[in-house]
């Protein structure tokens, strides 16, 4: 298996749509975090989220699209628009079945869900629209890129919560040689309607706190107030393909994907460990790479105390108590679901180009036990060659990815 | 309402399923195909559907499949509007 070089990257998050409005977003610190205006919050415990600002389908997505379309797959028809056009490729002159499509899905098409269910509730079964058979489940995403680019390859979806976007990245490095020479990959999600956010909550893991600097701030100390995290909508969609492939082309080269594993977490109360730290291990194997030459985690970051202590334990196992920078830029969008994995890998290759660390909310003081170098609040500065991103999906999914810089961004530096 | 217009089926198209980028439906679509219009046979089925909730008239979940003009579409749901009036 050759690495695959990821030539394209779409983004549509609470901060920015664009993947170089992001980018700037994020190192400038500025949070996506908002009081939730997609509907009326007021009934319920948690009313901050990230939201997409300025998002207009419209613009984005074909007027036919539109009607038969989630705001999810929407957001994922915009990111792959951006996606491709940053690869400067056009599907239709490579051939259908060398191209593939792997998104993730957790959400799904659950706003327009709701909005045929109460149809369906208060008139009656007739009420109920035709595109409601397609528009809500799982694969709508991946079916609708994947007809509307012509690519016929290989297409799947992953459903894993927030750790599906990685699981898409993974199994598009092993499928590209093999199956396809390009890979659409990545996810979105648009979790911000009411039967969504019903559906989050009853995992008891959401943040109620108001103040939208600290609802959502993992390692921190927050004692006696430890809280959650707070869910945020959209994600990024990636290009990767093999590199000869991109060679051929003449392509971008935004960086390679170098390493993958999945893990799974033992039933709770089960006496043996969490699947982190193994599986971090496992993914720098698969990437050849030791710990010491990781440059950067990105972190899962549940804001759960218990689950943030796991985690940077898990994390000083592998590479000692503070023994390698670690962010969690998504402090500024919120849990993505879907669209989390993604974005941290986007974000992470826009910091392995341009050599920086992005930093994630101000964290002031750090819970006891996690012990790390956390970087929040400024960006920091670093030679960046190889960076791990992190995530962990509701119901014990656990995924790491090792990605390495192109040639280009540590050339003349040391 | 008794008759169905072109023009009615145009707004229903446009509200309900939307419309595709180069496709103008204020021009002469009577006898251009659905397909060739960017609706495939679900979109028609929805069109058919919105028409069944609107005007309350009994139309055949399968009647979709035979209509594939928009003046065919016409005439079909006025001859049902009109037995249901009859």
């Amino acid at each position: 298996m050759s690495n695959p070089v990821v030539t394209g990257i779409g983004v549509v998050a609470p901060t920015g749509i664009g993947a170089e409005a992001h980018w700037q977003a994020v190192l400038a610190g500025k949070s996506g975090i908002g009081a939730i205006s997609r509907f009326d919050p007021a009934a319920y415990p948690v009313r901050l989220a990230g939201e997409i600002p300025g998002f207009v389908a419209a613009e984005q997505v074909p007027g036919r699209l539109i009607p038969q379309t989630d705001r999810w797959t929407q957001t994922s028809i915009a990111a792959t628009n951006e996606a491709l056009a940053d690869a400067q490729v056009d599907p239709a002159e490579l051939p259908e079945y060398e191209m593939g499509v792997l998104t993730a899905a957790s959400s799904s098409g659950a706003e327009f869900g709701q909005r045929e269910m109460t149809e369906l509730f208060t008139k009656g079964p007739s009420w109920v629209g035709t595109y409601q058979a397609i528009a809500w489940f799982f694969a709508a995403t991946t079916g609708q890129l994947a007809i509307r680019h012509g690519m016929r390859g290989p297409c799947a979806v992953y459903c894993a919560e927030q750790a599906g976007g990685l699981d898409a990245l993974g199994r598009a490095r092993r499928l590209l040689g093999v199956e396809a020479r390009l890979i659409v990959a990545g996810g979105t999600d648009a979790p911000l309607c009411p039967y969504a956010l019903v559906a989050q909550l009853s995992n008891g893991k959401l943040s109620t706190v108001d103040d939208p600097d600290r609802a959502y701030l993992p390692f921190a100390d927050r004692a006696p107030h430890a809280t959650g995290y707070l869910p945020g909508e959209g994600g990024a969609i990636l290009i990767l393909e093999t590199r000869d492939a991109a060679k051929q082309r003449g392509a971008p080269d935004h960086g390679t994907v170098i390493g993958y594993a999945a893990g799974m977490d033992p039933p709770p109360g089960s006496p043996r460990p969490p699947a982190l730290r193994r599986t971090i291990e496992r993914a720098l194997a698969d990437a050849d790479v030791r710990p010491s030459y990781v440059d950067v985690v990105f972190a899962d970051g549940s804001g759960v105390p218990a689950e943030d202590a796991a985690e940077a334990a898990a994390i000083s196992a592998v590479f000692g108590p503070r023994g390698v920078p670690v962010t969690v830029p998504k402090t500024l969008t919120g849990r993505l679901y879907a669209g989390g994995g993604a974005l941290d890998v986007a974000t992470a290759l826009l910091a392995l180009r341009d050599q920086v660390i992005p930093p994630g909310l101000r964290v002031e003081r750090l819970a006891p036990g996690c012990d790390l170098d956390l970087v929040s609040g400024a960006p920091r500065e670093a030679r960046l060659r190889t960076a791990l991103v992190l995530a962990r999906g509701h119901g014990g999914f656990t995924t790491a990815l090792v990605l390495r810089a192109a040639d280009s961004a540590t050339k003349g530096r040391s | 309402m008794t008759e169905f217009s072109l023009d009615d089926l145009r707004q229903l198209l446009r509200a309900s399923v939307g419309v595709d980028e180069g496709v103008d439906l204020d021009g002469d679509i009577a006898d251009r195909e659905f397909v060739e219009l960017g609706y495939d046979s679900l979109a028609v089925a929805e069109v058919i559907s919105q028409v069944r909730r609107r005007l309350g008239v009994p139309i055949p979940e399968d009647a979709a499949v035979e209509i594939t003009t928009p003046g065919a579409a016409v005439a079909f749901i006025n001859a049902r509007l009109a037995e249901a009036v009859g």
